[in-house]
């Protein structure tokens, strides 16, 4: 893509001049550097450290695919954007792949033009109320006031599921996140929805998380994955299986610490599991096959860790935030995470 | 000598297109807009060319489905059935409302404070211009954000207001009580305020799915009635006092002819008030006004005065001294001369830039989705546009309503200049 020129006064940020001369894979090989859309700080998924650094599970797949294309997973610039600016940044070329709990819906599929590769986390929506309100149910929250984030889907959920409830709330519309939650943590508002997951993420992040409960209905289903421009097919084959090699590289066993082993063993033997050695490049070059270095598998695993050990170390149990695997586990455990063979 | 030759017959040529100043500014004039619709083509082509790379093209039929969300502060009716068009009336209206009473707040205040700017009281001039100073020096986006959080953090929640059996048997006080007699309830949500309701009212019409209500434009119209009619008293009090020199009593029949009729109108169409209740997580039942509409127009008029008070202040000046020490020494007192000879003359100095004034304040109300506030950049530019995607569209619609908003100003505002400015005869 040519340097995005930016015609300042007039029709401003829709006038873009994208003109599409290169694909996005090579863009990003010539830069050397990813740029990645990610949420403005979503805590387990998305969010800066004390110290700037990046961390969440949505991060680790943007590292997975600097990783895979430019063989090292710290050369990817994070681009916060809120629930309004994240399609048309994307559209617009700001960003290579938007990474950034959004939700895979039919319009943005088609309408939207954009391609989403994969579901890196399956959720729901929920609601978060303060624990002295005493409402165990979301349906007694009849005359409710609800903060809600503008321009998600959640928008649309809640009023479908107070519709279908026959009850009545007052939105609160709000621009982002973190707005959202002083919002709410100041008492404008007696609930707060967004995708179960950012609301344990939120929770974890308030003054008192005791005080507050997530109640048990999830009133949505929400597939939140990594989304590409329409039209870049190329592009979002590398997204896509670099995502893949994390839940492969699960399923194998294979993780950041014994990979360095698992490389040797299956190099000094034939007979090793094929298609740890076809991922791992140790036989052939599948790399080639999508344009990336034949060692990109082992990049990822060796730089990132596999989505097992990301989503423990970001949203599992032993973090704040405490989610359970629950839809997110392996396929080979009950769970909804499955990778396409690789071959 | 050659300075007395006839200048050569020559006809046109190329040359002096640059060299004869005769023809050299149409050249430049020409050249320019040349460029400028040079400029403009290559846009818009841009624009449509580089759509099509992606796909998409400029439509807007996206106003005609099913919008799907629910907003807070809706002026006429709305559901989440309605259509993206409806939610984008929803928005606009917001804007008018809150631009409108932010108008007025603005002018009254201003007015007031610009005129107190050149009291000879010190401690009152001083006062309003650090007022002036302060306001007019700070961005308008901070007062808002302070305003709405003062609003939200220090109001106490719904709950607070409860009386339960036990609190009274114990004699206790509810955290917070309302105001105004249990009328008025200002909780860190909103203002709850009484319902003004009609037992029987004429009905209602709807213009382009607007409702109008004929209860209110009779109300108005019955008022505008009694002011034309109180004018007529005047006028005839008037005539009175300079035939005779003395001017009959006339401020209870102003009272009688101002008051009586609206009040029969409403007595008549059963005038009632629903007073907010406190009923479940939230006061029901009368209007809730939201806080982000409170604090943005707060912060709209308490910012915006300050610029009209310096306009009225300079017009003020712009008025020679020898006028006021005129009036004085006819025997007019100080307020007098100031409302009879120094304002008349001060206003066609002050509404140029009050012009300017009410633009700005109808654009500063986009600054509202800071806090929240549903305006028509918080409907169509906001959520509108995120869930259907169509920014352009949705940008071109809202940069065309804003202009013709501020031409719509623009025109009715100069109407009025032209009616105060000095008549030269």
């Amino acid at each position: 893509m040519k340097k995005s020129v930016f015609l300042g006064t007039v029709a401003a940020a829709t006038l873009i001049a994208g003109m599409a001369s290169a694909t996005t894979l090579e863009d990003v090989k010539a830069r050397g550097q990813l740029l990645c859309g990610s949420n403005t700080g979503l805590t387990g998924f998305g969010a800066p450290d004390a110290s700037g650094n990046w961390t969440g599970l949505d991060v680790d797949v943007c590292r997975a695919v600097a990783a895979a294309v430019l063989g090292d997973s710290t050369k990817v610039k994070f681009v916060p954007l809120t629930g309004e600016t994240r399609f048309t940044a994307l559209q617009s070329g700001e960003v290579d792949v938007l990474i950034r709990n959004s939700t895979w819906t039919y319009s943005r599929d088609t309408d939207l033009k954009l391609d989403f590769v994969a579901v890196n986390y399956y959720d729901g929506q929920g609601f978060m109320v303060k624990k002295d309100l005493g409402v165990s149910s979301a349906k007694e929250l009849d005359g409710a006031t609800v903060c809600i984030q503008s321009g998600t889907t959640t928008e649309l959920n809640l009023a479908d599921f107070f519709k279908t409830n026959k009850i009545s709330y007052t939105p609160v519309n709000v621009a982002d996140d973190a707005e959202a939650l002083r919002q709410f943590e100041a008492g404008a508002c007696d609930a707060y929805t967004t995708d179960a997951s950012g609301l344990a993420a939120s929770r974890a992040g308030l003054s008192n998380p005791q005080d507050y409960v997530i109640l048990p209905e999830i009133i949505s289903k929400e597939p939140l994955g990594p989304a590409v421009r329409h039209g870049d097919s190329a592009w979002g084959d590398v997204v896509r299986w670099s995502y893949f090699t994390m839940l492969i590289a699960e399923e194998k066993g294979i993780t950041k610490a014994n990979v360095d082993e698992i490389v040797k063993a299956a190099t000094d033997d034939t007979n090793y599991d094929p298609e740890v050695r076809r991922l791992l490049g140790v036989d052939g070059d599948m790399g080639k096959l999508m344009g990336v270095d034949a060692k990109w598998a082992y990049n990822i695993i060796k730089q990132v860790g596999n989505y097992g050990e990301s989503f423990e170390a970001n949203v599992g149990t032993n973090t704040p935030i405490g989610l359970a695997r629950g839809l997110n586990a392996l396929w080979t455990q009950g769970g909804l995470q499955y990778a396409p063979p690789l071959r | 000598m050659s300075l007395a030759d006839p200048a050569p017959k020559a006809g046109f040529r190329l040359s002096q297109l640059i060299y004869d100043t005769r023809y050299r500014s149409y050249t430049i004039q020409v050249v320019v807009l040349l460029l400028l619709v040079a400029v403009l083509i290559w846009l818009v082509n841009n624009t449509i060319a580089n759509l099509a790379v992606r796909g998409k093209d400029i439509n807007f039929d996206f106003l005609w489905s099913r919008a799907g969300y629910d907003i807070g502060q809706t002026l006429i009716p709305y559901t989440n059935d309605s259509t993206h068009g409806r939610a984008l009336v929803i928005g606009l209206l917001n804007t008018l409302l809150v631009a409108v009473l932010a108008s007025f707040f603005a002018t009254v205040l201003g007015v007031v404070v610009g005129v107190l700017r050149l009291s000879n009281n010190w401690l009152v001039a001083r006062l309003m211009t650090v007022y002036v100073e302060v306001f007019r020096n700070i961005p308008l986006l901070l007062w808002i954000i302070l305003v709405f959080v003062i609003l939200g953090e220090t109001r106490p929640g719904p709950k607070d207001f409860k009386v339960t059996p036990e609190m009274t048997a114990a004699g206790q006080e509810p955290a917070a009580s309302m105001w105004f007699w249990d009328t008025v309830a200002v909780t860190n949500r909103g203002t709850n305020i009484p319902r003004p309701l009609l037992e029987h009212g004429i009905g209602s019409f709807e213009i382009l799915g607007v409702p109008i209500n004929l209860s209110v434009i009779a109300t108005i119209l019955v008022l505008i009635g009694s002011v034309w009619v109180n004018r007529i008293l005047l006028r005839k009090a008037t005539a009175v006092q300079e035939a005779t020199g003395t001017r009959p009593t006339t401020w209870w029949k102003s009272l009688l002819i101002l008051v009586v009729p609206v009040v029969a109108l409403l007595a008549a169409m059963g005038l009632h008030f629903e007073y907010p209740e406190l009923k479940g997580f939230n006061f029901q039942g009368g209007i809730l006004v939201f806080h982000s509409f409170t604090a943005l127009l707060v912060a709209l008029t308490l910012y915006s005065a300050t610029y009209i008070a310096e306009a009225v202040r300079a017009g003020i000046q712009a008025i020679s001294r020898g006028q006021s020490e005129a009036a004085h020494a006819l025997g007019l007192r100080p307020g007098r001369t100031m409302s009879l000879v120094i304002m008349p003359q001060a206003l066609r100095v002050i509404i140029p830039p009050l012009i300017s004034q009410y633009l700005n304040i109808t654009k500063n109300t986009t600054l509202g989705m800071a806090i929240s506030y549903m305006d028509l950049k918080g409907t169509l530019g906001g959520i509108t546009l995120n869930q259907t995607g169509r920014e352009l569209e949705c940008m071109l619609l809202m940069m065309l309503i804003y202009l013709a908003l501020s031409l719509l100003i623009s025109a009715l505002m100069n109407i009025y200049n032209n009616a105060v400015r000095l008549k030269e005869r």
